[in-house]
């Protein structure tokens, strides 16, 4: 999905855009205040509801109590405990976006050019909708359902083949029970995002790829995974944030025994008189540091991968 | 292309039993609140919970609401950009993905502190701002979903022929966006409207943070005090989901059919 905020490389021209454009546009804006008038609710909403909270939280986490600038409250970020909680985020994030995104890929490619009969396709789509959607508190209830102590599948494993599965040191409220149960809703969100990109991998270049007498592997290795990979990295980037942001889940499944930092913020922010404010402040803009920094990292890349489109 | 063919099966069967069990397990445990036999109690138990009929009314009254701003914020300003700012189009698409990358803590933890009641605009001071807060930052969380859904429908339609069509008949803009581009993306905005319905309806964060009585908070609650019931509530959940989603499909399906009769 971001992957169509940013303008294709033709737009990155400045010489071609402008010759194009400076004759039409001279006649379209006319009446540039009226068409800016159309757009203005939008972007007050967007403004009021969006940026300003956001920025008022950047800014928060920089001004002292006495008004001026200061770099305390950030400085409570490094706190053994605290950037322990942002590392265990980052990792689960990490781990269940590039696991999610690799599932999801094969899932859809399975799907698109793996001979899985059409009849497969809707109901499927359809389904990672579904379970895209499925995040948060019930999604935790279903796997506390299903791998907790108590879960179906626990049972069945002790009842029918005697295997304990919490013996092996298993455990749902963990570092990977929780990468276990983002998956649910992570594997499905890439499929969805994945799979308008594979489906618009034309058969011609493959016929070509093949013409020319390279192999499946050479044609999915110098052709197909190149084209893919700004929408692959699109998609990575996607998970990343949304598994990040995820705090019902983890609150739902652990309660708050597990420190990460949404969690953290969610406990500052709620323990109605905030213990330290300052400390809501920097967990806060640390977060969106993070998010920001992904996302630059993930520019970064689309525009190397992307370089080549010329 | 045989091996191929087993592979994706192989795959296939391991996403179904990865996606399937935990949706078994949930209704498995849900059936399980009577000792030694399946049974509906736990379900029987929610539904008669009084607590569960007005977090739920609140949260679908909250969705409706969400749903309408969400497309009065929505529709007007896809259109206009499509018919009028076509260079502007990155700036909103990239707005509108904002919610996806903010995490909804730190946008509902900036609520709080520009909208206390020591600010400009308390709205967090009464219960009716609060309120209205809430279902404003639900429309912001499902600009994502919304502005995709009706950017894609309008994407389908002639915009410039149809607005000089109405305007040369003496529509004004109300009209024009009401009577004739509303009924031509219907479906995509009901698309976006029944997602929306089915996020706000599970929401939990915003609704916390901000105190009020919703279903997600509902659900976190019971789930401390109950065994079997949250089962139950997340089978619901589920099922709600799987409602709007469908709905989704079936109304994309028909405006299919009805276009290609026309």
């Amino acid at each position: 999905m971001t992957s169509r905020v940013r303008p294709g490389p033709g737009g990155a021209d400045p010489h071609v855009d402008g010759a194009v454009r400076a004759p039409r546009s001279s006649r379209r804006d006319l009446r540039p205040a009226l068409n800016w008038l159309g757009i203005a609710p939008f972007l007050i909403f967007a403004l009021l509801f969006l940026l300003l909270p956001t920025l008022n939280i950047v800014l928060g986490a920089f001004r002292s109590p006495e008004g001026g600038m200061t770099l305390d409250h950030v400085a409570k970020l490094f706190a053994p405990s605290i950037l322990k909680a942002f590392w265990t985020s980052i990792r689960i994030s990490l781990f269940s976006a590039l696991l999610g995104g690799l599932l999801g890929f094969l899932i859809a490619l399975a799907m698109t050019h793996g001979g899985l009969p059409r009849a497969v396709r809707d109901p499927l789509l359809t389904f990672s909708g579904v379970a895209s959607n499925f995040a948060g508190v019930p999604l935790a209830f279903a796997f506390i359902a299903t791998l907790g102590r108590l879960g179906f599948v626990t049972v069945l494993l002790r009842d029918w083949l005697g295997f304990n599965l919490y013996a092996t040191g298993f455990n749902l409220l963990s570092f990977w029970g929780l990468v276990l149960v983002y998956l649910y809703f992570q594997i499905p969100l890439a499929v969805l995002i994945i799979t308008p990109a594979l489906d618009g991998l034309r058969r011609e270049w493959r016929e070509a790829a093949e013409i020319l007498g390279a192999t499946g592997a050479q044609y999915w290795r110098m052709v197909a995974l190149p084209i893919l990979t700004p929408a692959f990295l699109g998609t990575i980037a996607l998970l990343f944030a949304n598994a990040f942001g995820a705090v019902a889940t983890a609150i739902a499944l652990t309660g708050s025994s597990l420190s990460i930092a949404p969690i953290i913020l969610f406990a500052q922010i709620r323990g109605d008189v905030l213990q330290d404010p300052s400390l809501g402040y920097a967990i806060a803009f640390g977060m969106i540091a993070v998010t920001g920094i992904a996302n630059i990292i993930y520019i970064v890349l689309r525009t190397r991968a992307e370089r080549w489109i010329k | 292309m045989t091996s191929s063919r087993i592979w994706s099966w192989v795959a296939f069967g391991l996403g179904v039993a990865y996606f399937l069990l935990p949706l078994v397990g949930m209704f498995e445990f849900s059936l399980r609140a009577r000792r030694g036999e399946y049974s509906f109690d736990a379900y029987a138990s929610v539904l008669g919970d009084p607590q569960f009929r007005t977090t739920f009314a609140y949260s679908v009254t909250m969705a409706l609401v969400t749903i309408l701003l969400g497309v009065l914020i929505v529709l007007p300003t896809a259109f206009w950009v499509r018919l009028r700012m076509p260079r502007l189009r990155p700036l909103v698409e990239f707005i509108t993905l904002l919610p996806l990358v903010i995490p909804v803590v730190v946008i509902a933890f900036g609520y709080i502190r520009l909208y206390n009641t020591s600010s400009i605009l308390p709205l967090t001071g009464s219960v009716m701002g609060t309120n209205v807060l809430l279902a404003l930052g639900y429309a912001s969380l499902s600009l994502p979903y919304m502005y995709r859904a009706i950017d894609t429908g309008l994407r389908t339609i002639d915009v410039p022929t149809l607005t000089e069509a109405a305007q040369s008949l003496g529509a004004g803009w109300a009209t024009i966006l009401g009577r004739v581009i509303l009924p031509n993306v219907l479906g995509a905005v009901l698309s976006g409207a029944f997602l929306t319905f089915a996020i706000v309806l599970g929401e939990y964060v915003f609704a916390a943070l901000l105190n009020r009585p919703a279903f997600g908070p509902y659900m976190v609650w019971i789930s401390g005090n109950r065994a079997y019931e949250p089962a139950a509530l997340a089978v619901i959940a589920f099922a709600i989901t799987w409602a709007c989603m469908g709905l989704i499909s079936l109304v994309s399906r028909t405006q299919k059919h009805t276009r290609a009769r026309s």
